[in-house]
């Protein structure tokens, strides 16, 4: 379970997280949506303990992550973020071993190895493994991203923007790669998503910020309302229902 | 032309696990050492050989120190184009050389001990390294604002030095140029061994942290996200760098470019991204670097120069090659 209690965060004079709190029980996929500049990626940034809160606090199954030591929350908690460039010239086998540092400090057993592979083959890496990641496709290479923290093998994986340069192709192909891990690896995803039609297709909860706020906190199918997402987006947004599915309309 | 052979023995050190290419270069410096050691040898043996030799261990310590410290700072900066140079050590050698001459004059038997010469420069040096980083990160600023700071520290010291340097005695000021240009055959047997001393520690203690700095060449968010205590690391290697740095360049003076020559060469040549591999490979490359130096300003140059001149000449040739065939560093 995480739960995140009247969390605040400046970046100088600028609030850009107000008072937030909510709980996520553990299991399924929950989407933060929102306007640029709302305080997604920064929610997540403080959730995965990469950037100090300035009040409030976050626990992950009881465990606070400003004062919990950084091994053991690596057990429990995964993250990826936005922009991955390395200076080290890595492999894709490579970069998915690095999922196993937490449990065994670079020195990789046996063990370790199943589990990278194990990894690799979740995402279909397995032809790439030998391949640099310079010599990826976007789509590729995100995968790969991905498979690491998988291979951290954490209860809760937080992804921000999984999809950022994807094309649809390759977003549905993440996307339910990603349904995948928290179905059959039992993983608890936070995700950070821009597209409001894939978070009501995979998500089950969706957590909708603006301004360094939570205003709306539900289902796909209570957010994905015109009157939510116009607040939300400050845009006229239409609803169809396809196949059972909500779909939002707001290109023109 | 001259880079032709260098090439093609390279295409077949491609063939090689990481670990045949530390002995492949451990092979060369063993046979620059042997070429050192024995090209020339002229006059009475009991006052050569040892000479020759304290001048290699010399090199062992400063081409380690160098290696080990540009591949530390650039793994913890996240960047394969500054140096430990950069943080403004250099030019605070310049400075506390030029202060003794211009305060207690060239001829002063106090510091004209080496012995006491080496401890104060060290101390001073790491003392200066241990405050910058301490207030720094005191202060909760990234690593971009320190290099900033360091380099503001430079141009500082840089510019204290040269104030000076204008107000010295033209002799004074020549035994000042001795001084600032790297020379081997200054270092007092006693100082060496103090120097080696210290660099087996900080080895020891960089061997064992060698599987961190693989996921610190990650940058800060992974690093964390993998459980490293980020701030802790850096400061700790940080630390280490500024003892590594200190006792190179108290031995012998500055060199800019040598450390950043193992290090480019190291990731180039190393056939892996895993410290484990890169670290010994850069501080192999840095002792290979001085040796080879060594021996074309004695035997091709007939002494004609300075040991700086001739490793950033070769050294900056290599580096406009290695960027002008891979278009990156």
């Amino acid at each position: 379970m995480i739960e995140v209690s009247q969390l605040n965060k400046f970046y100088g004079n600028k609030q850009v997280i107000k008072d937030v709190s909510f709980t996520l029980s553990a299991g399924g996929i929950t989407s933060i949506i929102g306007p640029n500049g709302a305080g997604k990626s920064t929610l997540l940034s403080l959730i995965s303990r990469l950037l100090p809160a300035d009040s409030g606090s976050v626990r992950v199954d009881g465990m606070n992550v400003a004062t919990t030591p950084g091994p053991q929350l690596a057990k429990r908690l995964s993250v990826l973020r936005q922009e991955n460039h390395f200076v080290s010239r890595l492999t894709v086998k490579d970069l998915v071993s690095f999922g196993r540092y937490p449990y065994s400090q670079g020195r990789l057993t046996v063990e370790d190895h199943e589990k990278v592979n194990a990894a690799m083959a979740f995402l279909d890496l397995q032809v790439l493994q030998h391949r640099f990641l310079d010599q990826l496709s976007g789509g590729q290479r995100q995968r790969a991203f991905v498979a690491m923290v998988l291979c951290q093998e954490t209860d809760y994986v937080l992804l921000d923007e999984p999809l950022n340069n994807l094309d649809m192709q390759h977003s549905v192909a993440m996307m339910k790669q990603i349904r995948r891990a928290a179905d059959e690896l039992q993983r608890t995803v936070v995700l950070v998503i821009h597209d409001i039609n894939f978070a009501a297709a995979y998500s089950d909860r969706i957590l909708a910020m603006k301004n360094g706020q939570l205003i709306f906190d539900g289902s796909p199918q209570t957010i994905m309302t015109p009157q939510v997402l116009e607040q939300v987006f400050n845009l006229p947004v239409q609803i169809e229902q396809i196949n059972g599915q909500p779909v939002a309309v707001y290109y023109r | 032309m001259l880079f032709a052979p260098l090439a093609r023995a390279g295409q077949f050190v491609a063939t090689f696990t990481p670990l045949k290419r530390l002995v492949c270069f451990a092979a060369v410096l063993g046979l620059l050492a042997m070429l050192f050691m024995t090209v020339k040898l002229t006059g009475n043996m009991n006052y050569v050989l040892p000479r020759r030799g304290w001048m290699l261990a010399t090199m062992l310590l400063v081409g380690i120190a160098a290696g080990v410290a540009t591949v530390l700072f650039q793994t913890i900066s996240n960047n394969r184009i500054l140096t430990p140079a950069v943080m403004g050590f250099e030019a605070l050698f310049v400075l506390i050389q030029t202060s003794v001459i211009f305060f207690m004059g060239a001829d002063s038997s106090f510091y004209s001990s080496p012995l006491i010469r080496f401890v104060c420069e060290s101390l001073i040096m790491t003392g200066f390294a241990v405050l910058l980083y301490r207030w720094l990160f005191a202060a909760n600023t990234d690593l971009h604002r320190l290099l900033l700071v360091g380099l503001v520290f430079g141009i500082l010291f840089t510019s204290l030095s040269n104030l000076m340097q204008r107000m010295l005695m033209p002799t004074e000021f020549d035994v000042l140029q001795g001084r600032l240009f790297a020379r081997l055959t200054l270092p007092h047997p006693q100082l060496i061994m103090i120097s080696a001393l210290v660099v087996l520690v900080v080895c020891i203690i960089v061997w064992r942290m060698r599987y961190a700095f693989d996921v610190l060449a990650l940058g800060r968010d992974a690093a964390t996200g993998l459980g490293l205590n980020y701030r802790k690391t850096v400061t700790r290697i940080l630390l280490l760098i500024a003892v590594l740095v200190s006792v190179s360049t108290a031995l012998i003076g500055p060199l800019t470019f040598l450390g950043f020559m193992a290090a480019i060469l190291a990731y180039q040549l190393a056939g892996s991204y895993q410290h484990r591999f890169v670290l010994p490979a850069a501080a192999i490359l840095g002792v290979c670097f001085l040796a080879g130096g060594q021996l074309i300003l004695e035997h091709v140059l007939s002494m004609a120069g300075a040991l700086t001149v001739v490793i950033e000449f070769i050294g900056g040739s290599l580096f406009l090659l290695l960027l002008l065939k891979r278009g990156r560093l």
